[in-house]
Parts: C-alpha cells; structure tokens; sequence
C-alpha cells in the first residue's frame, strides 16, 4: 500500500466493505461512498476522514437501479480524478420462501445481486482497462457453489456473478488489471443478524474478512474463499452425491 | 430484536434472559432503546460486558447493544479532540490515535471497554493522582432521552449545556439517556513506549512511603500478594512509569490467546494463587527496570482474552473499594489482614493512591485516599460472608465500593458512600433501568 489508491465504493454501507474502507483509510487513499442511505454515508465518511484517508465523497444513489448506468458510472470517477480499486459490496439476503411465492421478491433479487451487480462489474472493468491498471473486488458468496433449498434465488444469483468475474478475470489475465471473486462464508452482520447460532466457530467477523480482501488484492489473486476453511467446506458441499445431499436441510 | 440468553457480565455469576437490539448508526439507538424498552419494561445501553456484576445488565428486561456504534466522527491531530460514537472500543481507538502521536488521557486496566462504558463509570487509571478520572477530560455528549419531543431526542450536554445532566451522567452508570456520541480531549505522548520500574515492597508502610515518594510519577499502582501476614502483610509489588521519549508510535497489534473453555471450578485456590504469588515475585519482571510498550504496561490481562473464565462456571465476585486519606493507612491493613484471616487468597489484588483532582461527575467512585480492588472465585455463602466483613471496614471509614464491579453491594452501604444517589434516581431516563439500580432504589 505504497501510493495512494482512488477508491470506488459501490455498497459503501455494508459491514465488509466498512471494515475494508478502514483498512484503506489508515494508509491515507481517496474513497467514493455509493450507497442508498445519505446519513449512514455520511457518517462512515466523518469516520474513514478521523482515520486519515485523503479525500472521501458520497453519493446516494440505489445500486439496483441500472438506469443511465454508463454516465452514473463515469461521473463518479470523474469525480474521484481517476480510479485505481472499485469494490463491489451491496447484495441481499433476500428470502427464499417469499422468492418462491412472489415473482417480483424474486426479480428484485435477481436485480440486485446478479443484473445490476455485473453491470457495474462491467463497467469497471471497462474503466480499469482504459487505465491501463486497476483492480476490481466484487463480494460473491459460498451461497453460490452449489444450489440448495434453504436459498438458492440468492445462491443462484451470487453463481452467476462468480461466473461473471472469473470470465472477467480470464478476460484480463496478463494484464496490470486484476479481477476478484470474494466469497465468503458467514459474517457477523446486520445481513446475519436473523440467523439462529450466530457468532458460532463458522462465523466471522467484518474485520477478519476485510483483511482477507485486503490480502487478496495485495497478492492478486483471482478468487478466495474467506474465512480459508470455507473452500474445504464447499469442497465437501459441492462433493456430496446426491442421495445424501438430498436429505440434508441445508 | 430478539431474545438473548447469553449477555453476561465478566464476573459470570449473573445470568439471565435480555430482549437485545443491535443498533448499526447513532440514530437508531433512540428508537432501539423505545422498541426494547417496551418489550422488556425497561431497557439499558450495553457496552462490551466489562462491568464484573450487574450494573451493565437489566436482567428480563432490554438491552441496547451498543458496539455497532463504532465510527470515529473527529480527530484533530493537532489539538487532540476526538469526538466518536459512545460504541466505539479503546482498542480500537488506540489503533487511531497512537500512530498520530496521541494517547487516552486516562485508561482503565482493560482496552476492550466501550467509550460510553468509560463515561457511565468515570474509569480510573494508574495515573489518577494527576490525572483525576475519564470524565474530567471529556468536553461533551449527545445523550438520547426518551422523554424529549413525541418519540425521544437527543441532547448536547457540556459543562455549559445542560449542566446538571452533564454531571450526572458521568458515573451515572447509564442511567440517565442513551449517550450516543462523546467528545474528549486526548495526551499527547512522545512515543509509544513508557520508562517503567518495578520495586518489590515488602510491607504496607513501605507501599505508601513509597506511593507518596514517586507522586512525580504519572503512572503508579501496586499488585499485593494477600496471603501474605503478619510483618509481611501489604507484601508485593510497586510499579511506576512515566511517557519514554523517542522510538516511534506502535499501536499494540491484535489479540493473544484465548481461554476457550470455562476451567474447572476451584482451580484458583489460595495454594495455586500462593503459587502463582511466589512466582510472581520472584520473576525477573518483578524488578524490571527499562522500557515497555503501553499495552503489557496498561492492559497485561488483555492477552489472555477471557481471563475471566479461569474462575470457572460459576464465576467469581470482584470487589473494589475507595477509602479517605486520613484512614486508608489503617483501613487497608484491615482490609488485607481479614482476608488474609479467611484463608481465601485473591487472584488479582490490585492497591493504588487516589490524588484529590476533583471528578465532574456527581456520582463519581474515586476519593482522595486509596483504593484496593480484589477478586474471589464465587464459592457462594462463603465468598458473600467474607465480602460482607471487608463492606464494614470500607463503610466504618466512610469509604465508598466501585459499582462497576459489584454483584451484590447492599443497598445501604450503596446509599451511604453516593449519598447523592437520589440526584440520579431524579434525572434518570424513565425507559432505562439496570439490575443494579434496581437493587439500590428498591424498596425493602
């Protein structure tokens, strides 16, 4: 973290990329916030300032609606004089009874975890290579690798944009350009904050995750599972046949 | 919302059912604090459980928790004043502050308390001689009331601005409104290392001699080996430091181990503790002399996180109390010679001088005098007997207990030593309530 970074946070409320942006902060880069809630935007800015980051602006804006995105998109890196890391955090647990019931639960889903998300995904790719270096995160999940019942519309989709940034990834391999599939198992926030057995030896917090993100980016790599154990975890997951998995409630 | 069986104190030996809110930003501790007052009767802002008893907790009732509030909101690294949430812990703002060249202008043993815990209790550290406690450094507050406007406000409170408010809620314990936010004024330090001597004492008169010589000193404070008697009694160690100049500002690095599981009850014995004391004094350490890192200086039980649980399932009382210059000679004497007398030896038996800076806070535990705070392994009727005889000594001198570490003072000796009490119970908020206050304002 020698130079300074110019930093798009795209779902700058959620806990990870909070934890994250602090981290960033500390080592005195430039951060713009994107995010639906303007006073919550405000105060992680006063915070990631009291930190020491250099400059930190905000925008509220709803990450699900695509609408103008290719001028919302560059707007904002105009205004931050450049981009050099673009982080993409915002996603919703969403509820898979409901999704199964109601269509439109279930298209506003798929909005905002897959459509949207590789919209801008796409669009920072875009700016990245117009720069020539650059590196984008996007938060995936576990929930991605294998469909199960308890939530597969937010597996489904969180699939789909794994697939999305590795094709990105593959896209940009050999390039100064770097693409980074997050996927981390249980965190402890305000997403989880419903979820029976919470902050059991699974679970983690949003700084160890933002510190494993931190990691990744530093040492470009394509893909991590976060917290490590994860990636033995799904390993075992997506390797159960089938009679056994179908008898899990999982 | 939800249920919570799980909130303990750091003494464990209170236990029972919380409806919880995890409020994530300032606003929305108001309506967290209505929503679990109402499905708890009452509710209570909730920090990171370093309080030892109950005053922390609202057993059956509601919790705010408040650690979510964790975000800086000003530093000004040339002046000091820093501002951030009241959920905000001091190891996470010492992380902040130290590579900036700045420290807290009064620590308690412990980082891992919130900035509001540090409020509700007006902490004190090694350096209270001079330093006074946490709340005469701190400028002012925003404190949520359920009481102002429709559905609750938040206020400023400064020496200036609501004043009596002011007051009261520093070591108001909480009760007082929701404290949302708090501006205080930090120490500047010359690098992140203190100039540290160890001195082995061995007696008390030897402790207060040389308490009252190293007054120059910013940093003092004393462990006590309580199985010590008769000449030797007030045996232990004599600490002192002072800010090292040069080497750099290092924040302290993560966390050391954890205790991962309770340890068998009774392992802390007086003839493990006596071991344990022994060793302790006969370490090199006890004599060291040189250059330390603030964090084993300030905080050497933050590396074995959950301490705590060595004291085994069923927990353990802490009891800590403040006696008056004129007597504390003589009542620390007392005080060590009946526990020494009971055969039951106290793990961590911590003696430290008092200086006479006034606190702002009306119900403020420090004196001027001394203050010895122990810990005892809850063996049940026994541990409250013996906790009973050292009340006594502690109430004959007018000399008051720390409510921070109380599980069970009586509501008497409570009222006799913050006899202001009432001056509290006349501006606490309506919606909040602990189980400790419930103890002290009930009527028998």
């Amino acid at each position: 973290m020698a130079a300074k970074s110019r930093i798009l946070v795209l779902g700058a409320t959620s806990a990870i990329a909070e934890r994250w942006c602090r981290l960033r902060a500390a080592a005195g880069d430039s951060l713009l916030l994107v995010g639906r809630d303007g006073e919550r935007l405000a105060a992680i800015a006063d915070d990631l300032r009291a930190r020491g980051a250099g400059n930190v602006l905000t925008a509220t804006e709803d990450l699900a609606d695509t609408g103008g995105a290719d001028g919302r998109f560059t707007a904002w890196v105009q205004t931050l004089g450049g981009v050099d890391i673009v982080l993409l955090a915002y996603g919703t647990l969403g509820d898979q009874p409901e999704a199964q019931r109601d269509t439109a639960a279930l298209l506003k889903g798929i909005q905002a975890n897959f459509t949207s998300a590789v919209v801008w995904c796409e669009l920072a790719g875009r700016a990245l290579e117009l720069a020539g270096a650059g590196t984008l995160v996007a938060l995936s999940s576990v929930a991605g690798d294998r469909g199960r019942r308890t939530n597969y519309a937010y597996g489904a989709a969180k699939a789909g944009l794994s697939a999305y940034l590795e094709g990105m990834a593959h896209r940009f391999a050999g390039s100064e350009v770097t693409v980074i599939c997050v996927k981390p198992g249980f965190v402890v926030t305000p997403m989880t904050a419903h979820i029976d057995g919470r902050g059991g030896p699974l679970w983690a917090t949003p700084e160890q995750v933002a510190e494993d993100i931190q990691k990744a980016i530093e040492k470009r790599k394509p893909q991590i599972y976060t917290r490590w154990f994860w990636f033995f975890v799904m390993l075992i997951i997506r390797n159960l046949p089938r009679p056994l998995f179908n008898r899990m409630k999982i | 919302m939800r249920e919570d069986l799980g909130v303990l104190a750091w003494g464990r030996a209170h236990r029972g059912r919380h409806v919880v809110a995890d409020p994530a930003v300032r606003a929305d501790a108001g309506p967290a604090a209505r929503e679990t007052a109402k499905a708890g009767g009452s509710t209570l802002a909730h920090g990171l459980g370093r309080s030892y008893g109950d005053s922390g907790l609202n057993l059956g009732g509601g919790l705010v928790r408040m650690a979510g509030l964790d975000r800086l909101i000003a530093f000004d690294r040339e002046t000091g004043l820093l501002r951030a949430d009241a959920g905000i812990s001091l190891d996470a703002l010492l992380k902040v502050t130290v590579p900036a060249g700045w420290f807290l202008p009064v620590t308690p043993g412990t980082k891992f308390v919130t900035l509001g815990g540090a409020l509700a209790n007006d902490v004190h550290g090694k350096n209270h001689h001079l330093a006074g406690s946490f709340g005469r450094h701190v400028t002012r507050f925003g404190l949520w009331r359920s009481d102002r406007g429709e559905a609750g406000a938040e206020i400023e409170c400064s020496p200036g601005e609501n004043a009596n408010l002011f007051a009261l809620t520093i070591g108001g314990l909480g009760l007082t409104g929701i404290v949302t936010w708090i501006e205080f004024r930090l120490e500047r330090i010359p690098s992140s290392h203190l100039y540290v001597e160890n001195i082995p004492v061995d007696g008390l008169d030897a402790f207060f001699d040389l308490a009252e010589r190293s007054l120059d000193w910013p940093f003092t404070v004393a462990w006590v080996d309580t199985l010590a008697r008769g000449d030797r009694l007030g045996r232990g160690i004599f600490s002192r430091a002072s800010w090292a100049e040069g080497g750099g500002f290092t924040a302290h690095s993560g966390g050391g181990p954890r205790m991962p599981i309770d340890a068998p009850g009774g392992l802390l014995n007086s003839v493990t503790v006596g071991a344990f004391n022994r060793l302790y004094r006969a370490r090199p350490g006890a004599r060291f002399q040189g250059r330390q890192h603030y964090d084993p200086f300030f905080y050497p039980l933050d590396r074995l996180r959950d301490w705590n649980r060595m004291y085994g399932p069923r927990g353990f009382y802490q009891w800590q109390c403040a006696v008056p210059v004129d007597s504390m000679r003589e009542a620390t004497r007392t005080l060590l010679d009946t526990v020494a007398a009971s055969g039951d030896a106290s793990f961590l038996a911590v003696l430290k001088t008092f200086g006479d800076v006034p606190s702002p806070g009306i119900l403020s535990f420090p004196m001027p005098g001394a203050t010895l705070a122990l810990d005892f392994a809850n063996r049940g009727q026994e541990t409250l007997s013996l906790l009973a005889r050292l009340d006594r000594v502690v109430a004959e001198v007018g000399g008051r207990l720390y409510p921070a570490k109380d599980g069970r003072l009586p509501q008497a000796m409570f009222r006799a030593g913050f006899p202001r009490w009432s001056d509290l119970e006349a501006v606490r908020d309506p919606i909040l309530m602990s189980s400790f206050w419930r103890r002290m304002t009930e009527e028998a």
